[in-house]
């Protein structure tokens, strides 16, 4: 297995250009650049400024979590809404306590914008930005992390845009407190004892300095990846036809070992969005050459069309199946492949991202007759992707004390529907 | 004599009839159970694990050691005996198919609307205020399931190394400890441990049956995968031991054993952790949990972390139920607050439960199951004059601290779904 430790290493040269380094170290202030694609999300560069400030050498930051900078008097709602924001591979600025490598906690804007691959459309990096809070707590006695249960009361749906201004707007009215939100306060305060630490609000200033300092990063990054010919942006693009894993489902899926794929069932030609490094081992595939092709790459005129028709059947019933097809491998070599298909369900049960690509029914032009191109499929929208799990037949194991190879498939579908359903578990139901 | 009424939760598919009131069928039965009139040449699965003396921290156990698992116990053959069982149509819903979600807040509980779990049964009739009731072979029991819905066998390794064998005979007179499925899960992977299963232990913990969950939960490696034990009278269903299991954080390990008070979490209870030795942990949690039962006090037990961190928190919603101190908005939810819902999993029954879900509705809900803050004192003080004052006598060096119930952390970058839970058996969960 590739070693944690190099693949942190390779992170950052593997996408940008070598002199990357060297331009990020002339850029001010104070941030860190992590790999949301590695195990444990490390932190993969950290600046002097970074460093400085906390206290710690590069060696002992790099290849950490962002959390070894949180404490006891961190607030876990920020925490929470900071992973949030990972999950959703989107931007947010809020207030955080950290502390320094001695301990003492100090108050920081901190500002974190993920960076897109063009390539493939996830978020391959985040910069986090902090920048220090030099003011004194406004409202001591009110502006308490916990005030934000009531902020954002008013429903998941905004939370969204909460999450940008939900501390702003608790700071700066305090007192707006139903009778209700009283109530529980005082639980709170009973159960819970009291938190020493009260909500920092950055300046305007301060607020404006990250994002200068953000920009700034991010046109450095933009321009070292397009010398690599790997561009990378600051927005999402949008790759045609894929609903693309988010970068956490990436990393969970990276670890499941059997060779299979995922296939979006709502495009018509039910595309792989997700292809295991197994897979692309037995096949002979590049990752490049399998994302996006129709699932049934592996099929050729040999193939036998009943089967493919039961295939076809069985994502569009979502219903599981398990069959023996001639496959081929990319140099042409057939095998005889032992396939389990499983439709595989988010959390949720309500992704808008999945019900908007339904590209059903045509609108209809006058007179014309109304055309339905793909039948709708017969399952829920909460059936995000269908796996495919593949294994060559004759595969034998080293000695029989070994689980069954239909055990071992089973559990590969298993792992998935794990990972996609955890990673699908949000605050707000967005996939 | 206290009693409540509940609808029981189904575990396995043949519970139904017993709870129907159809006739108990005598002799070979044919539905291919776990009595003498099934069991001849019959087999399951066995995996037997290295009896390990230490919960390592995460390092040690992938630098150190090298644990050579015969097979990958949670990844393959739990969670692929698992899905083999789905795809066999064996449970009662598809789990997948609950909406599940996050609630904002501080703890980030987890709610998930279930509609299916209770569905079409009568409530039943449980008495509340013992938490030790006798065996009774004529109530559901798990020797009564289907071999289909035990996944494996799982026992101490004889000799020092672990083994897998796909199909091993029953030896009844070995007293093994099988996992089984729960058809009504709660989680994706949720499964049922029972030890010892034919002795046909009461729903009670002892020291040997809380190592073997500690075990599992060891085995199972992963901080998603949890055990969990509800006490007669703390909504346990089935009078017949067993484990649950779901899954948590690292922390490390120092010698001796730790014990803790739970802070800023709407439950009250204590944490242990720790211990020289596996067994130091497992002598110390079932010591508090014996204590508890024989003083009549319903509790529920959460191993996390891989074994590291166990949570034993007294409860008395049932008591409070049977004696009508509970507020029918509350009742009205129908939530059992066993052991998942006080971890933070919260199963919840009606939609509208479930969209006006928040963290204070959890909150004011978990609150109820508490102890309050004068009892819990006084259950503390009696729980160390019995148990810790003996054990640090018997060498254990213990101090009592204050802790946190880390929130159950749903991590968007390091999860991997699994959970299982132990109810009058350890069930278990695998929640990514």
């Amino acid at each position: 297995m590739e070693s944690q430790l190099e693949l942190i290493e390779q992170s950052i040269i593997s996408r940008y250009s070598n002199r990357v380094y060297e331009a990020l170290d002339e850029l001010p202030g104070n941030f860190t650049i992590t790999d949301p694609c590695i195990y444990g999300h490390p932190i993969v560069f950290a600046s002097h400024g970074f460093l400085e400030m906390f206290g710690y050498s590069k060696e002992e930051v790099v290849g950490r979590n962002g959390k070894m900078f949180q404490g006891q008097g961190t607030c876990r709602r920020t925490v929470m809404e900071i992973r949030e924001a990972i999950r959703a591979e989107r931007a947010i600025q809020v207030s955080l306590l950290n502390y320094r490598k001695d301990e003492t906690p100090f108050w920081i804007l901190f500002h974190m914008s993920p960076v897109f691959s063009e390539e493939h459309g996830r978020a391959i990096n985040f910069v986090a930005v902090q920048v220090p809070i030099i003011r004194k707590p406004l409202h001591p006695k009110h502006n308490h992390g916990r005030h934000q249960f009531c902020s954002c009361e008013d429903g998941f749906k905004s939370r969204d845009i909460l999450l940008g201004s939900c501390r702003r707007e608790v700071c700066t009215k305090p007192l707006v407190e139903s009778s209700h939100e009283a109530a529980f306060e005082a639980v709170l305060d009973s159960d819970r004892g009291v938190e020493a630490e009260q909500l920092c609000e950055a300046s305007e200033l301060e607020k404006q300095k990250a994002i200068t300092s953000i920009n700034n990063i991010l046109s450095v990054l933009t321009r070292y990846s397009a010398l690599r010919g790997k561009s990378v942006s600051e927005r999402r693009c949008h790759v045609e036809g894929q609903s693309l894993p988010n970068s956490a489902l990436v990393t969970s899926l990276g670890r499941i070992e059997q060779s299979f794929i995922l296939i979006d069932p709502y495009l018509p030609s039910m595309p792989i969005v997700y292809a295991s490094e197994a897979f692309l081992k037995l096949t002979g595939y590049d990752r490049h050459e399998v994302l996006g092709r129709k699932h049934r790459l592996l099929s050729n005129s040999c193939t036998d069309s009943s089967t493919l028709l039961q295939i076809n059947e069985s994502i569009r019933n979502a219903k599981p199946c398990k069959l023996r097809i001639l496959d081929q491998r990319k140099d042409m070599t057939s095998f005889w492949n032992l396939i389990h298909i499983s439709p595989v369900r988010n959390a949720s049960g309500k992704v808008i991202l999945i019900i908007s690509r339904w590209n059903f029914p045509i609108p209809r032009r006058e007179g014309e007759p109304q055309h339905i191109l793909f039948p709708i499929p017969n399952f829920s929208p909460s059936v995000t992707y269908f796996v495919e799990v593949h294994m060559e037949e004759g595969y034998v194991n080293q000695d029989g004390r070994m689980l069954s190879p239909e055990i071992r498939q089973l559990g590969t579908i298993a792992a998935v529907k794990v990972a996609v359903r955890s990673a699908t578990m949000g605050p707000c139901s967005s996939g | 004599m206290l009693r409540i009424k509940r609808v029981p939760t189904i575990v396995s598919n043949y519970q139904k009839e017993e709870a129907d009131g159809s006739a108990r069928s005598v002799g070979g039965c044919g539905r291919n159970c776990l009595r003498e009139c099934c069991m001849q040449g019959a087999k399951l699965p066995l995996y037997a694990y290295k009896r390990a003396n230490k919960v390592g921290s995460e390092k040690a156990l992938a630098v150190d050691e090298p644990r050579e698992a015969p097979v990958a116990f949670l990844d393959s053959l739990l969670l692929g005996e698992w899905e083999d069982r789905m795809a066999r149509g064996l449970f009662r819903y598809d789990v997948t198919a609950c909406e599940t979600k996050v609630i904002p807040g501080d703890y980030g509980f987890v709610a998930q609307l279930n509609e299916g779990r209770h569905l079409k049964k009568r409530p039943t009739e449980f008495q509340v205020d013992k938490v030790l009731q006798p065996f009774d072979g004529n109530k559901f029991n798990f020797t009564k399931v289907g071999q289909e819905e035990v996944l494996f066998q799982f026992e101490a390794s004889e000799d020092s190394e672990a083994y897998f064998t796909p199909a091993a005979p029953i030896d009844v007179e070995n007293t093994p400890s099988f996992v089984a499925i729960n058809v009504s899960p709660i989680e994706y992977g949720h499964v049922l441990l029972i030890p010892r299963i034919f002795e046909c232990l009461p729903q009670r913990i002892d020291y040997e049956s809380f190592l073997l969950a500690l075990h599992m939960a060891v085995e199972a490696g992963s901080p998603y995968f949890r055990l969990g034990y509800n006490s007669l009278g703390a909504f346990a269903t089935i009078n017949h031991l067993h484990f649950q299991a779901p899954t948590k954080k690292i922390t490390i390990t120092s010698s001796g054993v730790k014990i803790s008070e739970l802070l800023k979490y709407p439950v009250r209870g204590l944490v242990l952790e720790g211990g020289n030795l596996l067994q130091d942990l497992a002598k110390m949690v079932s010591d508090c949990c014996i204590f508890l039962q024989d003083t009549n006090i319903p509790y529920n037990v959460l191993i996390a972390d891989s074994g590291r961190r166990i949570f034993v928190l007294p409860q008395c919603y049932a008591e409070k139920q049977a004696l009508g101190e509970v507020s029918s908005e509350i009742l009205d939810t129908q939530v059992n607050p066993a052991v998942w819902e006080i971890s933070g999993h919260i199963v919840l029954k009606r939609r509208e439960d479930y969209d006006g879900a928040s963290e204070e509705n959890a909150w004011r809900l978990l609150a109820e199951v508490s102890l309050s803050e004068a009892r819990f004192a006084e259950v503390k003080a009696i729980i160390f004059e019995a148990v810790v004052s003996a054990g640090v006598a018997g060498g254990s060096d213990m101090h009592l601290q204050e802790a946190e119930l880390a929130p159950k952390e749903v991590d968007p970058i390091n999860s991997t779904t699994a959970s299982a839970m132990v109810t009058g058996n350890h069930e278990c969960m695998v929640l990514q």
